[in-house]
């Protein structure tokens, strides 16, 4: 009920400009359901699986030997590799955020739209040139 | 009976339709949308076995039912009845969110795709999508990137080192090729002047695009089996390295949780290079308006293309051995990202110069030459790369020189091939010294 008055509401708000938010609907029903069948399935495991308690199965699967000190390995720190590979994601897929919002309108925005979006990439060609050429996409 | 008839063949576009959907056929379509991911799962993991093993000259799964093919339904069915083991170092809240975190976004990723035009469900007009959105391509894309939350949390909540760096790998390679992916489809966005999925397969009713994008497609085949974590790339979950991955320590249904994500992943990434490149549920080489791309057909034609990708799938599994990580990660930031990008810039030029007849294309070549040429002398002023000394024995925090453990064999300079092509006209001697030489090599 709050949900089809928030929707009718934002309809509303922008009247004749086609529908609102009333087409997500049916995702959000979507979501409950992936939801509650996730829950389910997860929740179903203890309650109809056996229970047999064994001090070998509490310990982390190492092939059979003993299980090191640090689980977390290196007491939690990781390849400082991963690190540099997070933030060039974010570099990029900030690049696509304003990449598909130029592609669906490219034919609007014409040449100079084209110039525009090739002065952008090509400063992020610099970037991804700088860290290629200081080993930043190099594993070993 | 008259004006029933007027309204029905009043053209509508697919929002409208969708928007005038009751609510029992909405909730209908999301069982349907629901059921589709974990019916196909069951079925390709037993389509997989079966086709892995006549590729392996053996026959795969043939016990249960007829000829096997039920077998991973049994699977199913028996997976909630076996014991799950916790490791005592995991941390049980997300350990328990994760599968959870990793299986809704890979069922509701559906929801977007088109499986066929306008139909008439017990008298009611719809098409054959359940949201038809205006993002609906980032709505894709979103739900295969939260999917990785999933993984890296279940890798860092089990409190082991397998599945820790089984997590760790999985992050860094799907958030890679999702950049590729995502250049990929920037092309199609382009061409169909639209991000909603039903527009971009109506926009192929003159061509489809993987023919028309080629690099596209091609870039996009290759991060989807990286993004869905498949053989060649299956890294994360290497068995001959990493046990079995982020889900080592994950047993019973939360193990088919993650079992059934990666399957589903399969079928959303097929279904939507299927939607973006393959035309959708059109048959080629006939128009919209012919009968074959009407009514309840084209679900058909939608499932073959995407049977088709899977196979794909499948048949790289049997093919291909793993990538090397090092040469995975070369792969997609050295070539698939910088291709992308040089492709994405190349057909917005075409596109525009097509579009703006007033400008030459002489013009266009000129301008840019000129941003190349910036780009190469500006990448000529960076520092070079300071190349370690590989002969000197480093000394490690134990106080001790250790031998490098790296056995690269170094980079063949000009002078070592002078040097070795040297040695090897200087070896050249007659048969019989030469034999005798070796022999006498041979008893040392």
């Amino acid at each position: 009920m709050l949900l089809s008055q928030a929707t009718g509401g934002a309809a509303l708000a922008q009247e004749g400009a086609g529908p609102g938010l009333d087409m997500y609907l049916p995702l959000v029903i979507l979501f409950a359901l992936a939801l509650g069948f996730a829950l389910f399935s997860v929740l179903l495991g203890p309650l109809v699986g056996p229970s047999r308690f064994n001090k070998a199965k509490l310990s982390a699967y190492e092939c059979g030997i003993e299980p090191s000190p640090q689980p977390v390995v290196g007491g939690g720190r990781m390849p400082v590799a991963y690190y540099v590979t997070a933030m060039l994601f974010i570099l990029f897929d900030i690049e696509m955020v304003f990449l598909f919002p130029y592609a669906v309108s490219a034919d609007a925005l014409g040449l100079w739209g084209v110039a525009a979006i090739t002065l952008f990439i090509a400063t992020f060609f610099i970037a991804d040139i700088y860290v290629w050429r200081r080993g930043g996409l190099d594993w070993n | 009976m008259t004006p029933m008839l007027a309204q029905a063949q009043e053209p509508m576009t697919r929002a409208e339709l969708l928007a005038d959907d009751p609510l029992w056929l909405i909730l209908l379509k999301c069982v349907v949308v629901l059921l589709i991911g974990p019916i196909l799962t069951i079925f390709l993991i037993v389509w997989e076995r079966k086709a892995v093993g006549r590729m392996q000259n053996r026959t795969g799964p043939n016990r249960v039912g007829p000829h096997g093919y039920l077998q991973s339904l049994a699977d199913a069915i028996k997976l909630p009845f076996k014991e799950q083991v916790i490791p005592d170092t995991a941390d049980r809240k997300i350990y328990f969110m994760a599968p959870v975190i990793a299986v809704v976004p890979a069922l509701i990723g559906l929801a977007a795709i088109p499986f066929g035009p306008e139909v008439s469900i017990f008298g009611e007009r719809t098409v054959l999508q359940l949201v038809e959105l205006p993002v609906g391509v980032l709505l894709v894309l979103a739900g295969a990137s939260i999917g990785v939350y999933g993984i890296v949390l279940a890798g860092w909540s089990s409190g082991s080192p397998y599945p820790l760096l089984g997590g760790l790998r999985s992050t860094a390679q799907v958030i890679s090729y999702e950049i590729a992916m995502g250049l990929a489809i920037i092309g199609v966005a382009l061409y169909a002047q639209s991000l909603s999925t039903g527009q971009i397969v109506d926009a192929q009713q003159s061509g489809w695009f993987f023919y028309l994008l080629l690099p596209s497609f091609v870039i996009y085949l290759i991060s989807m089996v990286g993004e869905t974590n498949r053989a060649p790339f299956d890294l994360p979950e290497a068995e001959s390295e990493l046990v079995g991955g982020f889900h080592t320590e994950y047993s019973s249904m939360k193990f088919a949780m993650f079992f059934l994500a990666e399957y589903v992943n399969m079928v959303i990434v097929s279904a939507f290079a299927t939607t973006l490149f393959l035309g959708g549920y059109l048959f080629p080489f006939v128009g919209a308006d012919s009968p074959l791309n009407q009514g309840w057909l084209p679900v058909l034609w939608f499932f073959a293309k995407t049977f088709l990708l899977l196979f794909c799938f499948i048949w790289l599994r049997g093919t291909l051995p793993r990538f090397r990580y090092d040469q995975f990660m070369k792969l997609g930031w050295k070539v698939l990202v910088p291709l992308g990008l040089i492709w994405v810039v190349l057909i917005s030029a075409v596109r525009a110069i097509r579009n703006d007849g007033n400008v030459s294309t002489g013009q266009i070549l000129v301008i840019g030459g000129i941003v190349i040429a910036v780009i190469v002398l500006l990448s000529l002023l960076l520092p070079e790369k300071k190349v370690p000394d590989s002969d000197s024995v480093p000394v490690t925090g134990g106080g001790h020189p250790v031998p490098p453990l790296d056995l690269r064999v170094p980079e063949t300079t000009p002078r070592r091939k002078a040097l070795k092509a040297k040695a090897r006209s200087s070896r050249k001697q007659p048969a019989a010294v030469a034999s005798a030489k070796e022999d006498s090599d041979g008893d040392v």
